[in-house]
Formats: C-alpha cells, structure tokens, sequence
C-alpha cells in the first residue's frame, strides 16, 4: 500500500486504485466469512447433538463480561464509522480522535476478554490435561463461585453426570464446547489483534494529516475490516453466551 | 530480441526475491512448482516399481502407504493447484486485459513467500517420519491412529491455502477494475474466464478447507472431539467438510487448463472460438454448480438416500458444461486452417483424455454403479486421466505455447511433438489398464494384491516409463532452449492476444502505453497486423517490426 | 454399466473421429491461411446440452433404482453382524457361531450384513457380488445382497486404514442351504450364542430391573418391540430397528419413549460392540414374547418384521 494517496505504478488512475482496494477488501471479507463459517458449522452441529452438556457449558461463562464487551464492540464500530465520517467532511483532527477511540474501546475488550480466559483457566475449563468440568464443586474455594451459584452448579452437573453416564463423557462432552468456545473467541480476538494493529498503523498516519475528503481508502478499508470482526463477535455472543439462559 | 526486457532489467538474487513484477514471480513459481513435480513424481515411480509384483519388494507397507499419501500431498496441493495460476494466470492475466501488473503486486509476492513456508512445512513432516493417512486425511485415522508427522503436514497445507486464497482475490480484484479502455467482459480471452472462475473457487473453498484441517490438528494435538467417536464426533463431519472444499479443487485443477485449451485451439486453427459465450458461462457454471457436489464422494458412508440421489443427479449437471466446451472446441477445428504444432497437439492430446477422464466420472456418478467401483482403480484411473490426462498436458501445452513469449526463444519443434506423442501414449498405457482394474474389484492405496491383477500392474508400470520419458523430454529441451532456442520475435505463431503485441520478452511494464480494445477475441480476418492472408486482399506487412 | 459404456464409447468415437478427421482435412495448406470465422451456432449448442443432459438423466435414474434398492434391506433376511478392526474381519452368524476374515452363507437367500468398526473407517467390499459399505466407527450400517451361486469369493477392505489395509481381506463362502445349516451347527469351541450372552447381560447390567417384561416396570417392556412402532414423547413414531436399539443403549435421552420418564443411564463407554450385538439379538428374540396390555413398547401389533 501507497504511503500518501499517490498513484501506484500497476494503475492507471487514482480512481482504479480505489476501486481496486475496495473490492480487494470486501473479497477478504467474504473469505473470512467461509473461514468462519466452518468452525460456526461444526458448533452448530454439536450445539445440537448435545444440547444439554453445552447449555450448561454455556452458563458457566460469566454472561455479564460478554454483554459488556458485546456494548464495548458495538461502539468502537460507531467510533469506527465517525473516523471514516470526520476524513469525508475534511476533520482531521477528529479522524484521528475516532481512531483512537476505537483502538481504546478494542483494548478494552482484548482486556475482558483476557480476564475470561483467566477465569476459564482458574475453573480448569481450558481443553487439554488439566480440564475438569467438576473441578470447582469439588474444590470450593478454588474458583469464584458465591455459595448460591456453587450448589446449583453442583445439582446440574449431578443431572448431567446421570444422564450422560459418567464424569468421562461429561467432561469430554464439555471439552468439546470449550474447545470450540476457545478457538471461535480465539479466532476472533487473533482478528482484533490484527484490527489493533492496522488501526495503530491508521493512527500515526493520519497524525501527519495524509487522509483527506479526496482520498481516505485506508481508512474506509480498515473501517471495513474493523465492522466485519464486529458483526462475527455479534454472531459469536448469542451462540456462546445465550443458549439457554433463564 | 528486444535489448531491455523484465528478465534482464535489473540483476542479482535479490532483484528476483524482492520482485513485484508478476512475470518474474510467475519464473519463481515455475520453479518451485517443478521442484515438487518431482518430489511427487519420484514418489510415484516408486509407487508403480513397488507395484510390479502381488507381493511388493521395494518397500515396507508403512513405507508405500506414506507414498501414495506424500505422492497425493505434493502433486495436489503443491503442483497442481498452482501450477496453471501462479505460473500461467501470473504471467499472463495482466498482459491479456492491457494491465502492467495485478491490482496487488506486493500481494502477488507474498503469496509465493506464504507458498513456500507452507511447502517447508510438509517437506519437514515427508523429511520426519513422513505421512501416511491418505491426503484425504479421514478421521479417527488422521487424528488418532496414525503414527506420522500429521501435524507439520496439515499445519503446512493450511498455510498454503493463504497462498491460493490471495492468488484468487488479487486475480479477482484484478480482472475487475484493471481492464484496459475496450476490453470488456465479452472480449477477454477465455484464459481469463477460465482463471476467474477457478479464483471464485479459490475465495470460497479454500478457508473452508483451511478451518477443517486446524479442526483435525487441534484434535490431534489436544485430544479433542470434533471427528472422533470415541469421545463423541462424527468422522463423516470431518468428510462433509473436507470434500466441501476438495472437490471444487479439482476444478480448481481442470478449469485454468481448460482456459488454455481454449485459447491454443483458435490459434492452430487461425480462426474464432465456436461458442464463445457458452465456453466463458460454462466456465462460471462449473465453479458455481462444483460446489454442490462434493457429498458424491461419500455415497457408501451411510448418508441419506435422499441426500445421495440430490448429489448424484447434481454430479451429472456439472458434466453437461465440460461437454458443452469439448463440443465447442472440436467445432472450432471445422474449416480451421491447422497446423501440427506442438501446443495444438497438446490440446487434442487434452480434449481425448479429458473425454475418456469425464466419462468415467459419469460413470462414478451412477450411484448403482459406484457401489461397485467406489475406492478401487477405477476411480484412480478416472482423476488421473482428468489431473494428469487434463490439467498436466493443458499446464505442459501452455508452457510450449506461451515459451516464446516468456522466454523470447522457439524450442526445437520435432523433439517437442515426439515428447508430446510420448507423453500421450505413456499416459494411456499407464493408466488404461487401471479402469478395467478397478472394474475387476483392486481397491485403491493396496500395497499387496492378488496375484489375478498382476499383468494389468505390470503394463500400467511399464506405460510409467514411457510417461516418464515424456516428462523428462520437456524439462530438458526447455531448459536448452532458453540458451540456445532461436529467437522467436513478438508473435511467431501468430496469435490475436494482448500479449503477443509486445516484445519477446517483453519489458517490466509490459505495455508502453495502456493499449486500447476494439476488435474480438481470435479475429483472424480484421487483424491485418498478423501477417497473415485475409480474405479482402494480399498480405499485409507485418505492423510490428524485429525488435 | 453396459448403457454408460456404450454411451462412453459412442461419444469417444464421435468426438476423436471428428477430430481425427478435421485433424487431416484442414491442415493448413499455405503459410498464411486463416481458416473460416464461424461464431457459432444455437441449434448446435442446444442439441448438445439436451441430449447429453437426457443421456445423463437416465444415467442417474437406473443407477438411483439400483441404489434406492440397495440402500434398503428386504423383509426377512438372513443378519450377520461384521466387526471391522484394523487389522482384520470379526463376523458373527446368527445362532453365535464366530469367523475371523471368513463368511459363511447359504445361496439364494437375501443376506443383511450389519457393520460396525471398532477404530478407523473400513469398508467391506465382495467384487463378485457387486457390494461394498463404509464401516464408520460411531454408527451401524447396513448392506445387504443375494448371492446366486455357491462358490468362493474375495473380499476386501476398501477404504484406507492404516498400514494393514491391502491385506486386511477373506473369502466369503456362499453354500447349499442344507450344507451352510450342516456347517452352522457343526461348531466347535467357543462360540456363545448371542441371545443367551445377550440375556445373561441384560440381567448383569440391570436393565432388567426397570425393563420389566409385565409393562409394570419404569421402563416399557421389551416384549415385542423389535421391528415395531415405537411412539416417542414428543409425539412422533420410530421403527424399532438395529440401530434405534443401539442408541437406546447408548444414548437413551435421545429418543424417550411416550408416557416415560428420561432416567435410563446412558452405557455410551461400557459396552463393547460385541455387548451392544448380543444384547440387541436378545432384544429381537423377544419379538415373539407376549407383548402387555399396559407398559409395551410398541403401539402396534409385533410380529410383522
């Protein structure tokens, strides 16, 4: 990519060079949307082949940090759409005040979600040998359960370990969710990282006032980008966080 | 020869590795693509030497099992699936649409780089115990039961996938917005058609395939879920999804191939495609139609009745446009003016064994008849004589066909009709007899067989010597001829392209001035510029002088 | 096959002939001669999409009869469970008796086969009969033929498996019906009929104590149900076969029988395959058991398999 809106050898007009970015962007997008879909296909698929251990799964992520991210996500998308918005009018100042709201609020939400996978990793919810669905009601202390929470979660998983025949299928069952919980958010905040970076990029860039009404490519294209990652975490929210929720 | 072209321009290695130049990038795949011919290519010598006898003494059953899976591994996705786009499709996209390069050149680089690293990947797992579940890689084997370096492989496939996932956007993007004033849609040549076509399917199946192998790694690596039943998965997921991707692939294979036919054929025959709009809409058909197909590869795992009829009867759609273009060419030669060159030969040599490949697929599609043939050499000899009877002659066609324009030099013509012939008998004797194989009940990726099937073995192995012969001829000649070739002038066939206006080789921006469209695809009469005679009166002196 | 091959082949001919002969007789005849501009033409591309799409019409429509039949066994017939594991065969014939890579059936009788895996995908292929099927671990599948004459005849393992695959084959040997019942019953060793090993489990496992044969226990009685109509809460209606009897064992939550609570233990785990076969042959053999008034497991009549 240019440095300074001028025209690219490959080109013949400033018009094609835009063209050209745009459609490559929103061609990205549409790959991104099969990579998605597959991993979004084989969670739906066991969604519904083992609906009760991933509901239960599902309650006992915290619904409140994913709401607040999900508002979090939301409104770097409009800080997002208000820096595309200030280059158009010629406000370069605010371009760059929009970006680095958005960089901020996506930060913010990199932190939360980091702070869930740490309270999946104290709750030996992470995929791997030390994953334990019974963990927290056999070591009371351990995780951060109040009282009331810890002998629901007890009872559920009674009913479960029943139904399903034993702690091993519960609990392969159960890894089964989280693996595909950690590699759907994980996917998602690899996706944000990258935003982070291009949005970084974005910022010192356009501290040296290079994005103007007559030429902003960079900055619609990321605003793109940034809208994508977006609408996935909306996707992403209700399937992981609301299925089942009383 | 031109004085100043994209091959001398500037010097040194990193003048090649740092390149944005599409012709140049389009050189290093060249040869990076042969460089795993050959790996796959030794792979399957040995397969067929091992072959020879019912009980195989070349090999260990865990050695020819990894063969056969590292033969399938390198030829499809590091041969193959480049070859016609990143060698071809790099080189000559830009020149066909009057472009000096695709949208995203920095990109085009990248995406050789991403190659490379991916192909690194699955060198180290051949190199460290090899591989050995098939390059299918169906679950629980892959993921549970096999002792191999599955993991680097599968980690370098998914790499690699990046490669052909930006090949396609910037093909996509580039045949969009960087057309030259004129060219429109309908006057692009069907090499271009053909390489859009296969770069929807690029965008569209790749990542899929890429989320299935990471689905498979992790499994592995983590003891998870997904496709293993014992802890609760469906291996037939791991199938739905990988062949979701996998068999528009091999239309990834034939589609760009069959863009060179098209474009080989009006040359040798001096006169317009027939069926032009039907050639270029049957191109997009196969893409589109390829991807609802791929559940015809699990007729016998216990899918639905209902699913299996859906699938069958859509097999047999995605046939009817392949034979539209096979009727389409031959038409094309009906009051041609032909010559015997090389590249037409080729071409016919593509149209027969693409005829008898394409056939055999209707028979596969029969969903009565696949119970019988399903995973024997039948079904071996019907993809080979599509991927290689195909997609390797129409890549190997091209090369002859574009060589001059790539290299500036003429290979020596006799030679080359001799590996041509070579190459297509080879090919028929190695790989006729494993149709009537498959039919008599051989099932495929057998390291031992019953001694009944062992004069059809022997004469498929002896055919892979003549084929051998005719790889080798090629490489060989070629490479002499890029030194000692005579010097073949901008347009020596002549051919109507945008390319074939510029120098031979031509300059690093290939155009000097962004030409402008106003004449057909393969219009032989009102191109006086040819050199040829045209009906209206005596030949005209050719407009473009020795350069 | 006979029709695709002679289609193929008519085609092939059609299309090299022609270019054989355009091949020769417009070779070109000076240096720069064009050839004739023909666009195209629609009749031709029409005529050429039409017949080649009925052709293939028919083509799909025989080979989906064919399938159609093959993918749904007959009434009566005569079950052998198979058990594929690398690197080998486990086939068990109806009244128990065990072969290894060896198969055993009468002629002229239809023959169902259950398959079922023990690790990796198989896949069970009879050249000769013009039969194969996947054998996927997780669930049953089921393939069934006729033979015809009495004889010997390969069979393999057609879907890759691991480093034994290429020798991972038998012989199916198709008798006389006088001489198959002679070897059925000539047997030597080991080889527990699998109702008495099916009902000694269904005792050991319990499942007696809620599967009470009078309908009074928690669980509906068995009697019967084998081949019926079972109704499920839900509301809708299954056929009691193989494998609606392999889930109820490992997966009861599934499919919980109309006016019954969801309590039956899940055996996913606890049971080999062998275990789940015999206790669903046990299962069948109470077809003919008096079904109760209250607490049956079908709604239907038994009997009609």
């Amino acid at each position: 990519m240019h440095r300074t809106g001028e025209l690219s050898g490959q080109f013949q007009t400033l018009e094609q060079q835009k063209e050209s970015a745009t459609l490559g962007m929103w061609t990205f997008l549409i790959t991104e949307i099969l990579f998605f879909g597959g991993l979004f296909l084989a969670y739906t698929i066991n969604r519904h082949t083992y609906a009760d251990i991933f509901a239960f799964s599902s309650r006992t992520i915290k619904l409140s940090w994913g709401a607040i991210n999900t508002v979090v996500l939301i409104g770097s998308s409009l800080t997002m759409a208000m820096s595309v918005w200030s280059a158009q009018v010629g406000k370069k100042k605010l371009v760059t005040f929009f970006l680095i709201a958005t960089l901020v609020l996506g930060s913010v939400f990199l932190g939360i979600k980091a702070v869930e996978y740490h309270d999946k990793y104290v709750e030996h919810h992470i995929p791997g040998a030390s994953f334990d669905m019974y963990y927290c009601t056999n070591n009371p202390g351990a995780c951060n359960l109040g009282a009331e929470d810890l002998a629901k979660e007890r009872a559920e998983l009674k009913d479960l370990t029943e139904k399903m025949g034993g702690e091993v299928a519960v609990n392969s069952h159960a890894q089964l969710f989280f693996s595909l919980y950690f590699g759907m958010t994980g996917l998602h905040a690899l996706h944000m990282i990258i935003g982070a970076g291009l949005l970084l990029w974005l910022i010192i860039v356009s501290t040296k006032g290079r994005f103007t009404p007559q030429w902003n490519t960079p900055v619609e294209n990321v605003g793109l980008y940034w809208h994508f990652v977006d609408i996935v975490w909306i996707y992403l929210f209700p399937l992981l966080y609301l299925i089942d929720r009383h | 020869m031109p004085k100043e072209h994209y091959l001398n321009a500037t010097y040194g290695l990193r003048s090649w590795l740092l390149t944005t130049d599409h012709k140049r990038i389009a050189l290093l795949y060249l040869a990076s693509v042969t460089f795993f011919f050959f790996i796959g290519g030794i792979f399957a010598t040995m397969i067929r030497i091992h072959l020879l006898t019912p009980t195989g003494y070349l090999v260990t059953p865990e050695t020819y099992n990894k063969l056969f899976t590292m033969h399938g591994v390198a030829m499809i996705f590091f041969f193959l699936i480049p070859s016609i786009p990143a060698v071809l499709g790099n080189f000559l996209v830009p020149m066909m649409i009057g472009a000096k390069d695709l949208a995203f050149p920095k990109i085009n680089l990248l995406s050789w780089y991403i190659y490379l690293v991916g192909g690194s990947f699955v060198l180290y797992s051949f190199a460290t115990g090899g591989l050995d579940t098939g390059w299918t890689f169906y679950t629980p084997l892959s993921s549970v039961y096999s002792n191999s370096a599955v993991t680097p492989a599968v980690i370098g496939i998914f790499i690699n996938g990046f490669s052909s996932i930006l090949t396609g956007l910037n093909f996509v993007v580039t045949i969009h917005t960087m057309r030259a004033p004129g060219m429109t849609w309908f006057r692009l040549p069907l090499f271009v058609w053909a390489q859009y076509a296969t770069s929807i399917i690029f965008i569209l199946g790749t990542p899929v395939i890429a989320i299935t192998l990471l689905l498979a790694g992790l499994e592995r690596m983590f003891h998870l879920g997904f496709f293993n039943p014992a802890l609760g998965g469906d291996p037939i997921l791991f199938q739905h999804l990988f062949w979701f991707y996998s068999h528009p692939a091999v239309y990834i294979m034939i589609l760009p191939a069959m863009g060179v036919i098209s474009e080989i054929i009006p040359t040798f025959a001096r006169k317009p495609i027939f069926g032009y709009t039907f050639i270029a809409a049957s191109s997009i058909a196969i893409a589109v139609i390829g991807f609802f197909v791929w559940a015809h590869h699990m007729f016998l795992t216990g899918e639905s009745t209902y699913a299996a009829l859906a699938f069958s009867l859509l097999s047999y759609l995605v046939a009817i446009p392949s034979a539209v273009k096979v009727f389409n060419w031959t038409s094309t030669l009906y009051k041609g003016s032909i010559s015997y060159d090389t590249p037409m030969l080729y071409a016919l040599g593509f149209i027969g064994l693409f005829l008898i490949g394409g056939l055999t697929g209707l028979f596969l599609a029969c969903l009565g008849l696949d119970i019988h043939i399903h995973d024997t050499y039948f079904v071996v000899a019907h993809f080979h004589y599509i991927m290689v009877g195909g997609a390797v002659m129409g890549y190997v066609g091209g090369l002859h066909f574009w060589w001059p324009k790539i290299t500036g030099k003429l290979y020596p013509e006799f030679l080359a009709r001799l590996a041509a012939v070579t190459l297509f008998v080879g090919f028929n004797l190695t790989f006729f007899p494993q149709f009537i194989l498959g039919y008599l009940g051989m099932p495929r990726r057998y390291h031992d067989y019953p001694p009944e099937f062992q004069v059809l073995n022997v004469m498929s192995t002896a055919g892979a010597s003549i084929l051998a012969l005719g790889y080798l001829l090629p490489m060989l000649y070629l490479t002499w001829s890029m030194r000692y070739g005579k010097v073949a002038g901008p347009n020596p066939w002549p051919a109507t392209g945008l390319e074939w206006r510029t120098p031979s080789p031509p300059p690093t921006e290939n155009f000097d001035e962004t030409p402008v469209v106003d004449w057909e695809p393969y219009d032989y009469k009102n191109r006086p510029d040819l050199g040829l005679a045209t009906p209206a009166g005596p030949t005209l002196a050719p407009a473009h002088g020795d350069d | 096959m006979t029709f695709l091959i002679l289609v193929s082949v008519g085609f092939s001919f059609l299309i090299t002939a022609a270019i054989v002969i355009f091949f020769f007789k417009f070779h070109r005849k000076s240096k720069d001669e064009i050839g004739v501009a023909i666009h195209g033409d629609m009749r031709l591309e029409t005529m050429w999409i039409v017949i080649p799409g009925f052709l293939a019409l028919i083509m799909f429509g025989w080979g989906a009869v064919v399938y159609v039949d093959y993918r749904h066994a007959p009434q009566d017939t005569l079950d052998l469970y198979v058990i594929g594991k690398q690197w080998m065969w486990k086939v068990q014939q109806p009244n128990g008796r065990r072969e290894i890579n060896e198969m055993h059936i009468p002629v002229d009788r239809d023959v169902k086969l259950v398959l079922a895996s023990e690790d990796v995908i198989h896949d069970f292929f009879v050249p000769a009969f013009r039969v194969k099927m996947d054998v996927v671990p997780g669930h049953y599948n089921t393939m069934w033929f006729r033979p015809t004459k009495a004889g010997r005849y390969h069979f393999f393992c057609s879907q890759y498996c691991g480093t034994n695959h290429a020798v991972m084959g038998g012989w199916v040997t198709v008798m006389e019906p006088s001489d198959y019942a002679a070897w059925l019953s000539g047997s030597t060793g080991e080889n527990e009929n699998p109702v008495v090993a099916g009902e000694k489990l269904f005792a050991e496992k319990a499942c007696s104590t809620c599967h009470l044969s009078n309908g009074t226990g928690r669980a509906p009685s068995l009697n019967g149900v084998y081949g019926g109509t079972v109704r499920l809460a839900d509301g809708s209606t299954v056929t009691a076969d193989d494998a609606y009897i392999r889930e109820s064992i490992l997966d009861p939550p599934a499919k919980i029988v109309a006016g019954y609570q969801p309590v039956m233990p899940a055996f996913q785990g606890q049971l080999t395959e062998e275990q789940i076969m015999s206790l669903t042959a046990y299962i069948k053999s109470l077809q003919s058991q008096p079904v109760p008034a209250t607490g049956a497991g079908v709604i239907s009549a038994p009997g009609k398999k």
